[in-house]
């Protein structure tokens, strides 16, 4: 369950042009070089993959520390309001430049992740994945030791989550770029940005009842 | 209200945006020369099946007057597709409308409606005190929002000019743009290569040196703006300006290549003070620097004085005036307006450092005044403000320059006039002239053509 949660939400990630595929295609283009659009995709995956990942151990601290319960509250209110900001706000990711380095493009990505709330939405996974013997009292090493865990599992978590969203971005980016041509952006392009956002509530309440 | 979809006026590539279907409408700023009355934005009927055709179909008038309408664009173009910050489900609606004189900003809705409504004006103090410009003239949507070009500072300054950033939602000045302008100081036109991160600027003058109409001695002096500006559009710095020489003054209009994987674009020089020639050069990026050399050059008519305004007699000859051109967006034909001598001028620029002239028509003129044929009578006033629609067929001139300079060379009245030509073959359309008291005593200026036009949008995918 938690592995087709993590690798379904990748999947949904590499779908979105906004998440990187539309910018490994662009560049792809510009240079006319398909070897350009490849070596951008493992730059764009790292940027997730570091988004997602601080998420992960934001959550694998905290719930060393705190009561399985606790950290639902604050993980499923971090959601909801997330995604109420998202839902209301009419900002939008911004930033110029087209001309970016491979380090560069990662930090894009990683901005472009987090404005969107990528790895907030794994907090319902990441809360789930508390060893047994949560936190309360114990000894010292006992923390670490579950924190540990719970970081370790929550970063394999977001690894898999980025496999899925690195192979669906790599495959929609090949497929634009060799077949169908970005003229079908125009009718293909939803926008899911709405829909995202009521996802991202109804995961924080999800959370929070799971309280 | 965000869309499901994308904007249907967005395009991914020029080419996408070549076969975009026909304007049903155009938009002209239009001013009143005494500022007596408000300026207005007249909606002209372009549907060729439509009964309205080629007459003014809506109109708005502003709230002020001595606003001075000159040039305007959107709130959103192509650009927003872009793909490192893209937001495509915002739309195309709102005309965002700079009066060159008051340096008010107006934001007009377009949306299901004919005359578009006003929905709020930026006054010029807070361009002022959030820009430190003044004298806001050309609009581009972009990366930052909106960036609108100003020909001159504020609390009395009379310079540097510069570009201004706004909110693309909520229309307020966020400030400058530049972190560095190196020596830039004068200002007019910009544009940008926006896959290579480059912004380039024009120069025209300070608002001392043209509200009041053209200086002579400035112009003998070579004082008026001679070069060009390369930024990087990232970092909001310049990077090296480009002297085209002192004797070419007024490098005015910017047109990039649509394709954005090239560097290259045109610029027109209004005028040589050596022998009255006006010319347009290609600016390219070759061994690592920008450079601009002259491709065409188009020859002042000799003409007895006694023909000519006072500010011309001295030298017996028409200048053409080159004050505006504009390029296809699929960068194969460049057109010219000489606005003195009463001509506009079709260039295959498939090789765009050998430009070939391969149209030409005659509408007006100071010697000339050549007639249109749907009228008959004496035309005053030339071809200027040049669009051309996004599928390339159809070009919209219309004859008025800015109002203390049509006075000067256009001294029995510049008159009003729009005229339409089709590109295949090259031919003025007969059906299309709105005249006269179309305009209601105003004099139209720029073009700008429903779901964008030739010089309104970039593109970030070739």
């Amino acid at each position: 369950m938690t592995i087709a949660t993590a690798l379904l939400l990748g999947a949904f990630h590499g779908l979105n042009p906004a998440m990187g595929w539309l910018f490994a295609v662009a560049r792809g283009l510009q240079e006319r070089s398909r070897d350009k659009l490849l070596a951008s995709l493992p730059a764009i995956a790292a940027g997730h993959l570091g988004s997602v990942a601080v998420v992960a151990v934001v959550v694998g601290v905290t719930g060393s520390l705190t009561t399985a319960t606790a950290l639902s509250i604050a993980g499923g209110a971090v959601l909801v309001g997330f995604g109420l900001w998202r839902l209301l706000s009419k900002r939008h990711f911004r930033w110029v430049g087209m001309r970016l380095s491979l380090p560069q493009l990662a930090g894009w990505s990683f901005l472009m992740s987090s404005a969107h709330g990528a790895g907030l939405m794994l907090i319902p996974v990441f809360t789930g994945l508390r060893p047994a013997g949560p936190g309360q009292g114990g000894e010292h090493a006992g923390h670490l030791a579950h924190a540990a865990q719970s970081v370790t599992a929550g970063l394999g978590v977001a690894a898999l989550h980025t496999v899925g969203m690195l192979v669906v971005s790599a495959v929609v980016a090949l497929t634009v770029y060799e077949v169908a041509g970005l003229t079908v952006l125009r009718r293909a392009w939803f926008n899911v940005d709405r829909m995202w956002a009521a996802a991202l509530v109804a995961a924080g309440l999800f959370t929070l009842f799971q309280a | 209200m965000a869309l499901w979809t994308p904007d249907p006026t967005f395009y991914p590539s020029p080419r996408d945006a070549a076969a975009a279907p026909g304007e049903r409408y155009a938009y002209v700023a239009a001013f009143d020369r005494q500022a007596a009355r408000p300026d207005a934005i007249a909606v002209l009927d372009t549907d060729p099946a439509s009964p309205g055709y080629g007459t003014v179909a809506g109109w708005t008038e502003l709230p002020n007057t001595g606003d001075e309408l000159h040039h305007f664009g959107w709130n959103a173009c192509s650009s927003a597709l872009c793909p490192y910050a893209p937001h495509p489900h915002v739309e195309r609606r709102y005309l965002v409308v700079p009066g060159i004189r008051s340096s008010r900003i107006h934001i007009l809705d377009t949306k299901d409606r004919v005359s578009p409504e006003i929905v709020k004006v930026v006054e010029a103090e807070e361009l002022a005190r959030r820009a430190g410009y003044s004298r806001p003239h050309t609009v581009h949507c972009g990366p930052e929002g909106l960036y609108v070009s100003a020909l001159g500072g504020a609390d009395g300054q009379d310079g540097p000019g510069g570009i201004a950033i706004l909110d693309h939602e909520s229309f307020e000045v966020l400030g400058r743009w530049e972190m560095d302008r190196g020596p830039q100081y004068l200002s007019y036109d910009f544009w940008w290569h926006i896959n290579h991160d480059v912004l380039v600027t024009s120069e025209w003058g300070t608002p001392s040196m043209i509200e009041n109409g053209l200086v002579g001695e400035l112009l003998l002096g070579r004082k008026y703006g001679h070069r060009l500006h390369f930024w990087d559009l990232r970092k909001r710095r310049h990077v090296q300006e480009v002297d085209l020489g002192d004797q070419y003054q007024m490098p005015l209009e910017l047109r990039p290549a649509h394709d954005p994987t090239r560097t290259y674009g045109f610029a027109g020089v209004v005028i040589s003070v050596e022998d009255l020639s006006a010319s347009v050069w290609i600016w390219f990026h070759e061994d690592g620097r920008w450079q601009a050399r002259k491709v065409v050059d188009i020859p002042a008519e000799p003409a007895d004085p006694a023909d000519l305004p006072d500010l011309l007699k001295p030298f017996g000859a028409v200048p053409p005036l080159v004050t505006d051109i504009d390029l296809s967006v699929d960068d194969q034909r460049l057109y010219v307006s000489c606005w003195g001598t009463g001509e506009l001028k079709q260039y295959d620029v498939s090789d765009p450092f050998k430009p070939v002239e391969i149209g030409s028509l005659r509408l007006g003129g100071i010697v000339r005044g050549t007639p249109h044929p749907a009228d008959g009578g004496r035309l005053r006033g030339g071809p200027q403000m040049v669009e051309v629609s996004r599928d390339g067929r159809r070009v919209y001139v219309s004859n008025s320059l800015y109002g203390a300079w049509d006075d000067q060379f256009y001294p029995e009245g510049v008159g009003a006039w729009l005229a339409k030509i089709d590109t295949e073959p090259f031919a003025l359309d007969e059906r299309f002239f709105p005249h006269g008291d179309d305009f209601r005593g105003l004099r139209p200026h720029q073009v700008r053509l429903q779901g964008g036009d030739a010089s309104s949008d970039s593109y970030c995918y070739p």
